[in-house]
């Protein structure tokens, strides 16, 4: 497994993405996406992505995800080299490795929060019961309502919970907090925060929101399809200190 | 270069995003368009060509045969009050000796007047003349009958003529408005071959058969807004002194009475059928358009936020139901006069008159223009008001998750452990409970459709199985000019090949019951009899009853008579009697419906001694030629039917017109499931693609996504599918009365094949919308799925 040294301390890499470009033809426009990006994720660590829109974040955060490839560049996962991958081993790794939070949770509108969580625990290997998933964001109060039954930060952190229910090594979050206002945003990374703290899940969270960086251990800025930064981030706070 | 406003052009570009979808609905629309403009189109050129060449012709009203009346006669028919014109002729069976057949055929002859042409009935001259009315071998022939054998002017055959075996020369071929659809005697369909009409010149008809100075047919036209039934009755008491058999109307002239049947079928069928796909594609519509409507909102807001009208944003959609629907008429107008030619063509083979070439009957398209644009606004424009109603604040925001609820079912599921995907399934169904419940009846429709076209299959050869198989099973029927002693059946058991008789007495009746009747014919069996057998519905042999009428059921139906009662038997032959006579049994039969009786009682009725018309005979297939040369020559059969024959023309012509309906509706009702299947399959994915990207992101491989959204398509295939076998179980049960006719009865008969067929071609169809629909789902795009808001 491959090492690495950080902060002093010997930890284990998650991640390592070498050279990747990513380019988007539409017909005769070419949108260069990524243009070399080098990075190295460890185990357990909570980054944050930052940049404005089209600086490459969430194309990154796809490739790492397995919804996408890159143009050129490999990544590996741990061992496994995802840029080798075939699609139905980009979908066991998802299904294995990888939780999701989206912008607009995605959540199913005919399932309850319950049978959410349940959608991803009835195919993962090693999962929480979805009650206990529930109960760590908070929800355990809502097991039985319908998407249309709960507030936008609920519908969130019900994502969150189908998200971490599967213990993942990797969180992904793209702008979680995005359709949300900022009372309701920070229990949404309250409960993002008490997962990766607890379960020690390695979680990349992309936001415009400068705000937020300061939860986070390392902050990773883009900037045109390439890293403009990276700031290590001394003390982070806890998510009710945040504002913006 | 013409500007297309961006709104057109949204509106085109929609289309084309659906085309697959649109292309579907415009097919439906256009099948029930196609059955439209074929079933009126065809009706038109038929009822039209009819009437102009009845008018030409100068087609009777009424008509009577008798056995022999003075010329003189006519004066006191043609004064008759109601009657404008009356005719009188000479007609005769006869047997004919064809150089191209072994077996006797039958010719009709009927006489032409001697100076000029039919006053009625008139021929047209297709080729030749009119025969001399001095010369007693010329005749003109009907084209049907000369192309059958192959005949050209010149030719020559035989025929016994009044005892006689004459050579006659064909100097004329020609169309006539009686023999449109020439059934010979004892026939079930037209057969050229075997049924021959010809004209010969009065003089030397009346000489061959001893009847100079006197005629044995009589037509009439009559008066304007004359009632035929009481010149009819009047014309009946003239007659009856001279062996008239009871005069008819036009309406029971047997060609006439086929022809206008068949018109009648192609009302219903034209009035049945297209509605129904238009109600689907209606249905497919609304779906489609209200899918639209609902993914547009945000745009909808949008436009009205900058200023567009209420009324410009309903027209948009409004033109989108519009091209849709004048997409499917277009299609269905060439469809349907495709169609309409080829029946044209059909009919052609059995009803001979000149046809007028098809053209698109105006009348009939404006009617399909209209019932599809109404069809196009009962499914489209709720959808419409919809999007006109939305206000922009409303439609600009983003709508909340569709709500749903635990069904009743849930706790019935509670006692399973359901999967989360099979969970979706059942809720997605149970959430939109009408959209789920229309595409169970567009499905279930569709096999319907499919049990009740195979059902006429199962239909025909139940009713060939019974009536050639189990009732007549005899080789060939021999049937006589006159009625013949009895002992003629022993002079034909000497012939060689002949196994076994049976002897048949026929006598003309109208069965009365009050004030209605009907013209049929008694029929006198003998008891144990082997070769042709009446049979009850349970299909067991029932013997002629000694002291009352065995009734076909559908006659007894007709006259509102059941067993005991009493029916009035006017004879409308020799002495002409009236008695009452008890009906004692129905018999079941789909072919051709008589009354029966015993043998001995029908020839005591007819004060008669042991008297028979026709004969039926096995015989021995090494000797049949030999047997046919013997026919040939005698002078006293009219004809024989060769139960094969029969069976063949039958088979023939049931292959030729049910068939290629059958195959018609087969095709619709694939195109039906197809559209249904497809649209709902289409609407399920466009609506739900987001969900199922998401669920391919958190893992779920495609086939489990392909699954979930095709396991409610599933679903409700299977749910429609013992509804539709249901349904077409009614919908046969209700067409089988409605097409039959006082010649066939079709039996209700479904064999299990049937459904399996249906069945399997409905899931067929299923199958090829789901793999259209999974190339879709395989093909999803993950990263825009995820960026789109529902």
């Amino acid at each position: 497994m491959p090492d690495g040294v950080h902060d002093g301390t010997r930890v284990t890499e998650t991640f390592r993405a070498e050279g990747l470009t990513k380019i988007y033809e539409t017909g005769d426009l070419k949108v260069q996406a990524l243009r070399g990006v080098n990075l190295t994720l460890y185990e357990g660590e909570l980054v944050v992505l930052l940049g404005p829109s089209g600086s490459g974040k969430s194309t990154l955060l796809n490739i790492l995800g397995g919804i996408d490839l890159p143009t050129s560049g490999r990544l590996f996962f741990k061992d496994l080299e995802i840029t080798a991958c075939s699609a139905s081993e980009l979908t066991a790794y998802r299904r294995d490795h990888v939780g999701f939070v989206f912008q607009f949770y995605n959540l199913i509108p005919s399932l309850t929060a319950r049978e959410n969580v349940g959608l991803v625990t009835e195919i993962a290997e090693d999962p929480m019961q979805p009650d206990e998933a529930l109960e760590m964001v908070g929800l355990d109060h809502r097991l039985d309502h319908f998407p249309s039954q709960l507030s936008g930060g609920e519908q969130q952190r019900v994502a969150i919970a189908r998200a971490i229910a599967k213990r993942p090594e990797v969180l992904l979050c793209d702008e979680p907090t995005g359709a949300l206002d900022s009372k309701t945003g920070v229990v949404v990374l309250e409960a993002l925060e008490r997962a990766n703290r607890e379960l020690g899940t390695t979680t990349a969270l992309i936001t415009h929101n400068a705000g937020i960086k300061d939860m986070a251990e390392r902050v990773i800025r883009f900037a045109d399809g390439q890293i403009a930064s990276v700031e290590d981030i001394p003390f982070k706070k806890a998510p009710q200190e945040l504002t913006w | 270069m013409m500007r297309i406003s961006p709104l057109n052009k949204k509106l085109l570009r929609d289309l084309w995003r659906i085309k697959g979808q649109a292309l579907a609905i415009a097919a439906v629309v256009a099948c029930g368009i196609a059955l439209l403009i074929a079933s009126f189109g065809t009706l038109a050129v038929l009822d039209t060509s009819m009437n102009a060449f009845y008018d030409r012709t100068r087609f009777a009203d009424v008509f009577a045969t008798l056995k022999r009346a003075p010329n003189s006669l006519e004066n006191d028919i043609q004064n008759l009050p109601g009657v404008a014109l009356a005719e009188t002729r000479i007609t005769a069976a006869v047997n004919l000796d064809l150089p191209d057949m072994t077996e006797p055929a039958t010719g009709q002859l009927i006489s032409l007047p001697e100076r000029g042409t039919p006053l009625l009935n008139d021929v047209t001259m297709l080729a030749g003349r009119y025969p001399s009315p001095l010369r007693p071998n010329e005749i003109a022939v009907t084209e049907a009958f000369a192309n059958a054998h192959g005949f050209s002017l010149g030719d020559s055959f035989k025929a016994i003529v009044n005892g006689h075996k004459r050579p006659l020369e064909i100097v004329g071929v020609v169309m006539t408005p009686e023999y449109i659809y020439a059934l010979g005697p004892g026939a079930l369909m037209p057969d050229a071959r075997r049924f021959g009409v010809m004209w010969m010149g009065r003089k030397a008809l009346a000489a061959a058969f001893d009847l100079d100075g006197a005629f044995n047919s009589v037509t009439l036209r009559l008066q304007h807004g004359a009632q035929a039934e009481e010149v009819i009755r009047r014309l009946d008491v003239i007659l009856e002194p001279y062996g008239g058999s009871g005069a008819y109307p036009r309406a029971d002239q047997i060609s006439h009475f086929f022809l206008s049947n068949e018109l009648d079928q192609l009302r219903i069928t034209g009035t049945v059928f297209p509605p129904v796909f238009l109600l689907v594609a209606a249905f497919l519509l609304n779906v489609v358009v209200t899918r639209i409507v609902a993914t547009e909102r945000e745009q909808i807001g949008l436009l009205k936020a900058f200023g567009y009208s209420d009324f410009e944003v309903g027209w948009v959609y409004l033109k989108f139901i519009i091209i849709l629907v004048a997409t499917g008429l277009l299609m269905g107008i060439g469809l349907g006069n495709w169609i309409a030619r080829g029946m044209i063509g059909m009919f052609g083979e059995y009803y001979k008159f000149p046809l007028l070439t098809y053209k698109t009957d105006p009348a009939v398209l404006t009617a399909a223009a209209s019932v599809s644009l109404v069809a196009g606004l009962i499914g489209g424009l709720g959808a419409v008001r919809q999007a006109v109603g939305l206000s922009p604040a409303v439609a600009m925001a983003p709508p909340v998750p569709t709500s749903y609820q635990k069904g009743a079912l849930s706790h019935f599921f509670a006692r399973f452990t359901i999967s989360q995907p099979t969970r979706m399934i059942f809720r997605h169904v149970t959430r939109f409970p009408v959209r789920a419940g229309l595409t169970v009846i567009g499905v279930a429709f569709s096999v319907a459709l499919m049990v009740m076209s195979l059902f006429f299959l199962d239909s025909v050869e139940e009713m060939i199985e019974v009536y050639f198989f189990q009732a007549e099973r005899q080789t060939l029927t021999v049937s006589f000019v006159e009625p013949r002693p009895a002992t003629i059946e022993h002079e034909l058991q000497h012939l060689p090949g002949v196994m076994k008789t049976q002897p048949v007495r026929s006598v003309a009746v109208r069965l009365r019951n009050g004030h209605v009747f009907d013209r049929k014919a008694i029929q006198g069996i003998v008891s144990g009899a082997d070769l042709s057998r009446l049979l009850n519905s349970e299909q067991k042999i029932v013997e002629p009853p000694p002291g009352g009428l065995a009734l076909s059921r559908h006659i007894a139906q007709d006259l509102n008579l059941k067993v005991g009662d009493i029916v009035t038997v006017e004879v409308l032959q020799e002495r002409r009697p009236v008695v009452e006579i008890p009906i004692v049994q129905l018999v079941d039969e789909y072919i051709g419906f008589q009354a029966y009786m015993h043998i001995d009682a029908l020839n005591r009725l007819m004060k008669e001694g042991p008297t028979v018309t026709s004969v039926h005979v096995q015989v021995d297939s090494r000797h049949a030629n030999e047997l046919y040369a013997i026919l040939k020559d005698l002078p006293a059969v009219a004809g024989i039917a060769q139960r094969s024959a029969t069976l063949d023309s039958f088979r023939e012509t049931m292959d030729s017109t049910m068939n290629v309906m059958i195959g018609f509706y087969v095709a619709l009702a694939s195109l039906i499931a197809f559209g249904v299947a497809y649209n709902a399959a289409r609407i399920a994915l466009s609506e739900r693609s987001r969900a199922l990207a998401s669920l391919r992101v958190l893992g779920f491989t495609r086939e489990e996504v392909t699954y979930i959204l095709l396991g409610e398509l599933g679903i409700l295939t299977v749910v429609s599918l013992p509804v539709g076998c249901v349904l077409g179980y009614l919908m046969a049960l209700a067409m089988s009365p409605v097409l039959s006719t006082d010649m066939y009865s079709f039996p209700f008969v479904i064999h299990a094949s049937t459904y399996g067929v249906s069945v399997i071609v409905v899931c067929a169809s299923a199958v090829v919308c789901g793999l259209l629909t999974r190339r879709r789902v395989y093909g999803l795009d993950l990263v825009t799925a995820l960026k789109t808001r529902e």
